[in-house]
């Protein structure tokens, strides 16, 4: 007798858990053949909400941790998804790539965690200064993370552009709540579990799936959501959610790049998303000395 | 101290509760479905009917002084926004909240009987109770003795909740039951009635300091105690859920429930009380998100 497939229930992720949709709703993508790939979660604007609680909750804790840590825990991202490759490369060729460049997008996804987890500790000692001041200051600026960041996941990948965009974000401190690929959502889906698995905490990365039509108004309406981030995307709704933005003067980018690309990786992806503090601290006026500050 | 007994035919036998039957009603009362125009109502209700608290040991006069302020501006730039029904304080803070609350109608509450363990003496309990209406509180949230109570000395709570009654004058006396302490909802039921039938004129479930705190179940158990009170003497007594409401949805649950076995005479803030430190913002940001269709940030409301 032969055996029934046990399909897989592709569920949202929300503060560590994996509910489904509040809305009931669900939708079908289907592959390159037109077959069905699988049941998606629609989520809905109440989703939103409630991942950004978990975010905000999340922020605090996470952003305290010494970077050291989080550091440890992005190298385990990478760890559990290298276990789980040979699962990637099959969603993958089943939403239409070939096994080589399936393949490629997979390794390429480690490499970029790995990339981002050696970051961790370092990012801040580079980009803060010791800035000259006429003062008697020392005059300082370090970055601190911004809160809660909103990512709209590039639509034409599956696995490299999510990976690409809540990296840096949660490198540098900041919990995201990521509105996956429309059509190609079946990575973002199993990329959550490979999260779940691998120490980060709960809440630190939301993912939802469904349409980014629907949901990026109410992410960049958000006032609890502090960045925004998004690629490729078509001027039109690029335009309307840098408008919706401006009420908590919420930061924005819209990134034009291909994230496949190998040097598609960089600092300023973190940096992005810090803000400046600059301390101002007084120091005794020492008659002759020569330093500037 | 002698206190005169009058109890020992005051109390009566309480009916025992089916914790399934309560549950399956419960989960009723949290599938309503709200449409807009009547959350924004309950909303306004449940700003008017919250006890703005601190009880902390840190509690220092600017503390409560900052907090008055918030009880009668709770978000000053939005308009027809209703101020809360009290703040609750610990007696040696009275003073000071009266004095800051004195050009509004806000009540000042204080707890008062060795809150929140209720472990001292009875003469204590007693000027702890008589200090705080001197002081000029309006309002006195007393906690019964609990390890009597599961010793089987209802008496001697009956007495006690009677003996502070008395001390309260004029004040509205509000009987803690510590219900997580109580363990079961029959003991919840029991300790209801004795204090209903010892004269208080409201019941509230927890100090806020053990947890579980006011879950609905045992706030359903209440009010069908508040209610057959009601059905016999016609007297009303007054409920306060206190401890873990923490958002506005769950405020408004306890809102339908309070409607549905009560009625409409309870929905006010003479009847039914919230004790909470944090919900105001949580109604507040809901109320500004129906009105603006933008969901909100604590960042844009005043620290609790």
């Amino acid at each position: 007798m032969s055996r029934i497939e046990v399909l897989k229930t592709y569920k949202i992720f929300i503060g560590g858990q994996f509910p489904r949709t509040e809305s009931g709703r669900y939708y079908t993508p289907l592959d390159s053949n037109g077959k069905a790939l699988a049941n998606i979660c629609l989520s809905s604007r109440k989703d939103v909400r409630n991942a950004v609680v978990a975010a905000r909750k999340a922020f605090g804790p996470w952003s305290e941790r010494s970077a050291f840590n989080r550091g440890q825990i992005l190298y385990r991202i990478a760890e559990m998804l290298e276990g789980r490759q040979a699962q990637f490369v099959d969603e993958l060729m089943r939403q239409g790539s070939s096994k080589v460049a399936a393949t490629n997008e997979v390794n390429l996804s480690i490499d970029r965690i790995v990339y981002y987890a050696g970051w961790c500790d370092k990012y801040n000692q580079v980009v803060s200064s010791v800035n000259p001041v006429s003062s008697s200051h020392f005059n300082f600026s370090s970055l601190e993370p911004m809160g809660v960041v909103g990512v709209v996941a590039e639509q034409s990948t599956s696995l490299i552009g999510l990976v690409s965009h809540i990296l840096p974000a949660i490198c540098g401190g900041n919990s995201t709540v990521v509105l996956a690929s429309e059509k190609l959502p079946l990575c973002a889906v199993t990329f959550s579990e490979v999260i779940h698995s691998s120490d980060v905490p709960a809440g630190v990365i939301n993912i939802l799936t469904g349409s980014p039509e629907e949901m990026a108004a109410t992410l960049a309406s958000h006032m609890d959501v502090n960045a925004l981030i998004t690629s490729n995307l078509e001027s039109q709704l690029s335009n309307k959610l840098s408008l919706l933005s401006v009420d908590n003067l919420k930061r924005k980018f819209d990134y034009e790049v291909n994230w496949v690309e190998k040097d598609k990786q960089a600092l300023h992806y973190i940096s992005d998303l810090q803000e400046i503090k600059t301390t101002w601290h007084p120091i005794e006026n020492v008659g002759g000395a020569s330093s500037s500050y | 101290m002698e206190i005169k007994s009058h109890s020992s035919n005051k109390i009566p036998v309480s009916p025992s509760i089916d914790k399934v039957g309560v549950e399956e009603r419960i989960a009723r009362f949290q599938s309503r479905s709200i449409k807009n125009e009547a959350k924004k109502q309950g909303l306004n209700m449940v700003l008017s009917m919250i006890d703005l608290t601190t009880l902390e040991g840190k509690d220092t006069e600017g503390k409560v002084k900052q907090m008055c302020y918030k009880a009668m501006h709770l978000h000053d730039h939005f308009e027809g926004i209703p101020q809360v029904a009290a703040v609750c304080v610990y007696p040696s803070m009275v003073a000071i909240a009266k004095n800051a609350l004195r050009n509004s109608s806000v009540k000042v509450a204080s707890v008062a009987t060795g809150f929140p363990s209720g472990q001292t003496a009875l003469a204590l309990k007693l000027k702890d109770t008589k200090l705080a209406v001197e002081q000029g509180a309006d309002e006195i949230d007393m906690v019964i003795s609990r390890g009597k109570f599961l010793t089987g000395e209802f008496a001697y709570v009956f007495d006690e909740i009677a003996a502070v009654k008395e001390a309260c004058g004029k004040a509205r006396l509000k009987v803690i039951l510590e219900t997580g302490e109580l363990v079961t909802l029959d003991n919840v039921r029991k300790a209801s009635d004795i204090a209903i039938y010892a004269g208080a004129d409201f019941i509230k479930t927890s100090t806020g300091k053990i947890q579980p705190a006011a879950t609905m179940q045992v706030t359903y158990t209440m009010l069908m105690a508040i209610r057959d009170y009601y059905d016999e003497t016609g007297i009303m007594v007054g409920m306060k859920p206190a401890g873990g409401i923490s958002t506005a949805k769950l405020a408004l649950h306890n809102l339908v429930m309070v409607k549905e076995i009560l009625g409409t005479k309870w929905l006010s803030n003479e009847w039914f009380r919230f004790g909470a430190s944090s919900l105001a913002n949580d109604v507040l940001m809901q109320l500004v998100k129906i009105e603006t269709g933008v969901y909100q940030s604590n960042d844009y409301f005043s620290i609790d």
